[in-house]
């Protein structure tokens, strides 16, 4: 169950090569700057456009592009979000998602109507005309026609990034529920850190038309010359689990895999999630050679200095931790003056003040 | 008040121009098509040759395609080859020559709304399973109505009022090749006006209303549906 790719593309004087293997699966969130390649390896995927000979796409076993062959696009079972939600405008909202379900293969355990319906909560937008849709319903029935052609791939192309901030704020709970629920492997592409943070378990990034680093989330951004850790929005992501929750004063207690104690502002009654995903930048954490006293900070975890980088060259550190009793790394980024004052070393034992965390999915 | 001839007359300008839009929309179709999507360099040539019949001379057309169809002509010897008649002076040359000059009505109108309807439209079909030929019809077709309307009313209205080119390839036979203009034509030389008025008021209203409900349709067609 893997996906592998293996292409090159040429577009004038801009060359795309992207090379990798990732679980079939779950998430992969593809990053990087706009006009990097995202949006080309995608239609490359896709088949909406060729590869340069020999280029190689293959989904769990079944090869969409090789060598000698390469399937027409609407022979690929893959599923398309574009940025623009491209909803044919002669078409009902229920005609549009019924295009997908009429044309396609019967396959096993394919989303039907009254599943996707649902999920996206489109109840009440079936008989609307796409005109008279705003930005994020639109995007919320292409997302559902493109579950509704039952494919073998999601693509999902920055679906959010047409949209404003409170569309974006309504459309991403969809988004996250259906990654969750998802049967098939989604290729997400994204320049948004709350996106990647939010909805992926692999990552790929990519910069100026090549593949960085690909692997795990957590193991993906932990990397410190990834482009994300030495810009300032340098995060870590912790999977907890629930201790308690409804914990003194509005908060509620979240345990690390090491046992530590994490509190956060408190979880809704009726909480479902057994593992609840943070988002910690790593601007936000601060390091103590001792465990400090009398400190209003409430999250404090024991760790060892795994690697100390230069972040920007401009008098910022970038330090790689893994906290203490397991594998769960944190990155916290700070002075390169503290830093010596500290005499931060590798294999060094530290405590981790975190200021704040965000609570992902 | 209108001859028997006259209404004849009428009735093969309706049938010639129906006639002609329908090869028209078959034959202009995959034409428009290719001229929208190509990337070919030479394109703008195969533009110019379509759009030449907006600024010939009519007669240059049906003398061309009268030299063609005659009995050594291409497509006369054509013809003669698969043992069939002559086209010069029938009904079928005069679709045939009527193809030439309303092309660019059917074609432009075409072209323009493929171009306009962009390549989403069809990578969106595509992705969610759709052949081509599935693409066309589901997509390109409802997408393209308004465009296909113009086309469709413009290339029937501008056969409507042919005279140059049925002049040089139809002759004149009443009953047979004889169509309106050149009716109204005969009439004026006779001094017959009161025959040239009624036929040419009919046309001028018949195409007046026909014009009007491309323009009212579009419009309407225009305005999204709740």
């Amino acid at each position: 169950m893997t996906i592998q790719v293996n292409l090159k593309v040429r577009k004038g004087d801009f060359d795309l090569h992207a090379e990798f293997q990732v679980p079939g699966t779950g998430v992969t969130a593809v990053f990087g700057r706009s006009g990097c390649g995202k949006s080309t390896l995608l239609r490359v995927i896709a088949g909406l456009e060729e590869p340069l000979q020999g280029g190689l796409v293959s989904v769990n076993g079944v090869t969409w592009c090789a060598q000698d062959h390469s399937v027409p696009v609407h022979q690929r079972r893959v599923g398309y979000v574009f940025q623009e939600p491209g909803l044919f405008p002669h078409l009902s909202v229920q005609g549009n998602l019924e295009f997908a379900l009429k044309r396609r293969r019967p396959g096993e355990g394919a989303a039907d109507l009254d599943e996707v319906v649902p999920l996206l909560g489109l109840e009440h937008l079936l008989l609307r005309r796409p005109a008279t849709l705003s930005g994020g319903e639109k995007q919320r029935v292409a997302i559902g026609r493109a579950l509704l052609s039952a494919p073998a791939l999601l693509l999902m192309d920055e679906p959010l990034a047409a949209l404003d901030a409170r569309s974006k704020d309504e459309i991403l709970p969809f988004i996250d529920r259906l990654c969750s629920a998802a049967r098939m492997p989604v290729l997400y592409v994204s320049h948004s850190t709350d996106e990647v943070a939010r909805l992926a378990d692999q990552l790929i990034f990519m910069e100026q038309g090549r593949v960085l680093a690909h692997g795990p989330l957590a193991e993906v951004l932990a990397r410190v010359d990834s482009p994300i850790a030495r810009s300032d929005e340098a995060f870590s992501v912790l999977h907890c689990g629930i201790a308690e929750l409804e914990g003194p004063c509005h908060l509620s207690i979240l345990r690390t895999a090491s046992g530590d104690s994490i509190y956060v502002p408190r979880l809704p009654l009726g909480e479902q999630r057994t593992l609840i995903r943070l988002r910690i930048n790593a601007r936000d954490v601060s390091l103590c050679s001792q465990r400090p006293v009398g400190s209003s900070i409430l999250n404090i975890l024991r760790a060892r200095v795994t690697q100390v980088s230069d972040a920007d060259g401009k008098g910022q550190q970038l330090v790689q931790l893994r906290l203490a009793d397991s594998e769960e790394i944190l990155l916290a980024r700070i002075s390169e003056y503290s830093c010596r004052q500290l005499e931060i070393t590798e294999e060094m034992e530290i405590f981790c003040q975190i200021k704040a965390v965000a609570l992902l999915s | 008040m209108l001859f028997e001839n006259d209404i004849t007359a009428f009735w093969i300008t309706l049938q010639l121009a129906l006639a002609t839009v329908v090869v028209l929309l078959i034959v202009g179709t995959p034409l428009a098509w290719w001229l929208a999507t190509t990337r070919f360099r030479f394109k703008a040539l195969v533009e110019a040759a379509v759009a030449l019949p907006l600024v010939l001379p009519p007669t240059v057309i049906g003398f061309y395609l009268l030299i063609a169809m005659g009995p050594d002509g291409p497509l006369g010897q054509l013809m003669t080859a698969v043992g069939l008649e002559p086209l010069a002076f029938t009904f079928t040359g005069l679709v045939i020559g009527s193809v030439f000059y309303s092309l660019p009505f059917v074609v432009q109108p075409l072209q323009s709304t493929f171009s306009s309807m962009g390549k989403g439209p069809l990578e969106v079909a595509a992705t969610l399973g759709a052949s081509p030929v599935d693409r066309f019809f589901s997509v390109v077709l409802p997408l393209s109505r308004s465009g296909y309307l113009t086309a469709a009313v413009l290339g029937f209205a501008h056969t409507l009022g042919e005279f140059g080119v049925v002049l040089m390839i139809g002759g004149n036979i009443p009953g047979q090749t004889q169509v309106l203009s050149i009716a109204i034509y005969d009439h004026v030389e006779s001094l017959e006006y009161a025959n040239a008025h009624w036929l040419a008021g009919t046309l001028l209203v018949f195409s007046f209303l026909l014009l009007l409900l491309v323009y009212g349709l579009n419009k309407r067609f225009d305005v999204v549906k709740v």
